[in-house]
């Protein structure tokens, strides 16, 4: 006698048969979709008469859990270009191993012993990469910033995101990104004549300024970021901490903000 | 007896369905992926008599945010080289912007394979034919874009081709695509084939004669497209920014950038 009410009243397959399971599966193929778990927030880049700035912080984040505080989301490619990930960690670092194959590949192949993707180059195979992913419902959760030079020494920076949607303007942000540091970085940056008006340091100032505002808006951020500097005599990657945080406001916060009383 | 063990595991009786599934059994399933996004933006393409015009506007979105305030969704097609100098035909794309370029780099690349094997340039007629067939074959998961094609004819008159996303194409005089379409293909019914314009006074109810229909000049058709889209810009938000014009006439294919409002 079987005691377990889950068995109650069930055909026994001593009695009847087993059951035949396949009538219960179904025909579909397997499917490969899965959404981002841990994650990196926005990606922001803007270009300046000789180069590009780029930054990202060092957080990625399990959810709402602040899960690895020590995540380096920007990553050089030949010395030249520099890729900025936003979206899946995972997936950042499966094309990491593949972006460093390639750079490998490239090097053992061309004949001057150094490699001959610029960034133009880089972005395009991303890319592609991206789209054919996509197409497979197989996608990389990924929005990339690529910055470098492009074949004529101009600066060069695009994006390009999990459904291989490309676009290039004289700055650009993945995440939240988007909202709160696109207008910053428009105001000083509105098409690509005016990019020849603003020097490294200033281009550094206003990312920095992006990144502050970032930091105390964006709830998936943190105060440590990656900074690089590209220009044609190759990158610059710094760490950084955002200092003389103010938190003097919030006290003063009640309900959503706006409330008075 | 093992047959009354109480345990199953121990080679007791087993119940069928303890081993059914618990997942969703059939139907559809919901995935979190989608693949495909849409990136707003509008195109318009008028022929005339010796030309035709493709254009669109340059702003690409996602949401209600701007990506980008210069995306060009007018392309040439079927050059010799990248520079597209000596192309023959201009395909516009709007809908979703990765499979836009994904098509554009497919006909360009079919255009150029049939220079290379010809030694002669494709007929926009025969693109015509062939870009329906590449947006066919993917039928079942297609481009999701709204396409023209355009260029000059066999006789050198202005040739315009439409599609949808699976590939049903027809020739025609003006068609506009894209997130404004609903707003700027009625201007075009009346200002381009005069529809529901009357020669005055020449009758009376069904006695009332259509105004004839004539190949419009091209100054006056590059007003007309300008004025579509600032009409467009102050009533859509994913249109605006950029309005980039391309004409080709016998001398070849001529580019024209031109300020919309970017609010």
């Amino acid at each position: 006698m079987d005691h377990r009410p889950q068995a109650w009243g069930r055909p026994r397959d001593d009695v009847y048969g087993a059951y035949d399971a396949s009538y219960m599966n179904t025909n579909l193929p397997n499917q490969h979709t899965q959404s981002p778990i841990v994650t990196g927030t926005s990606v922001v880049a803007m270009k300046f008469k000789d180069g590009v700035v780029m930054a990202a912080d060092n957080l990625a984040s399990y959810g709402s859990l602040a899960r690895f505080t020590d995540v380096k989301r920007l990553r050089t490619f030949a010395d030249t270009s520099v890729i900025g990930f936003g979206g899946d960690v995972s997936d950042m670092q499966y094309l990491d191993r593949h972006l460093t194959e390639l750079g490998i590949d490239e090097a053992y192949q061309s004949d001057v012993g150094g490699h001959n993707l610029n960034a133009r180059n880089l972005h395009k195979y991303l890319s592609k990469l991206l789209y054919h992913r996509r197409s497979k419902f197989d996608p990389l959760w990924n929005h990339l910033l690529v910055a470098g030079m492009d074949e004529d020494d101009k600066p060069f920076l695009a994006a390009a995101d999990l459904l291989g949607t490309t676009f290039t303007s004289p700055s650009l942000s993945t995440g939240f990104g988007s909202m709160l540091a696109q207008p910053i970085m428009r105001k000083y940056v509105p098409d690509e004549a005016s990019v020849e008006n603003i020097t490294k340091e200033k281009a550094v100032e206003v990312i920095k300024e992006c990144m502050k505002v970032l930091f105390y808006r964006d709830a998936r951020s943190m105060d440590k970021y990656s900074l690089a500097i590209v220009t044609k005599d190759g990158v610059e990657l710094s760490e950084n901490k955002l200092e003389n945080q103010s938190w003097a406001f919030a006290d003063r916060i009640k309900g959503y903000g706006t409330q008075t009383v | 007896m093992a047959m009354f063990s109480q345990n199953p595991i121990m080679n007791g009786p087993n119940y069928s369905f303890a081993e059914a599934p618990k997942a969703a059994m059939d139907g559809l399933r919901e995935h979190r992926f989608n693949p495909y996004t849409d990136n707003g933006g509008s195109t318009l393409a008028i022929a005339g008599d010796g030309f035709a015009i493709m254009a669109g506007d340059t702003r690409l979105t996602s949401g209600y945010s701007i990506n980008t305030r210069y995306a060009p969704k007018v392309f040439k097609i079927g050059g010799t080289t990248s520079s597209q100098d000596d192309a023959n035909i201009l395909l516009s794309v709007v809908g979703f912007a990765a499979d836009g370029e994904a098509l554009q780099e497919r006909l360009d690349s079919v255009c150029k394979m049939y220079r290379y094997r010809h030694g002669k340039p494709m007929s926009v007629n025969a693109c015509a034919k062939r870009l329906s067939t590449i947006l066919y074959q993917k039928r079942f998961f297609p481009y999701y874009v709204y396409a023209i094609l355009g260029g000059l004819d066999e006789e050198g008159k202005g040739a315009v081709y439409s599609y949808d996303p699976v590939g049903s194409y027809e020739r025609e005089q003006c068609r506009a695509g894209g997130a404004a379409a609903s707003l700027i293909m009625p201007f075009l019914d009346n200002q381009v084939n005069f529809k529901n314009q009357y020669v005055p006074g020449s009758g009376i109810g069904h006695e009332l004669q259509e105004r004839d229909r004539v190949p419009l000049p091209r100054d006056e058709v590059e007003i007309l497209v300008k004025d579509a889209f600032d009409s467009a810009v102050e009533r859509h938000i994913e249109v605006g920014d950029g309005l980039q014009m391309m004409i080709i006439t016998k001398d070849g294919i001529e580019e024209k950038v031109l300020p919309l409002k970017k609010d």
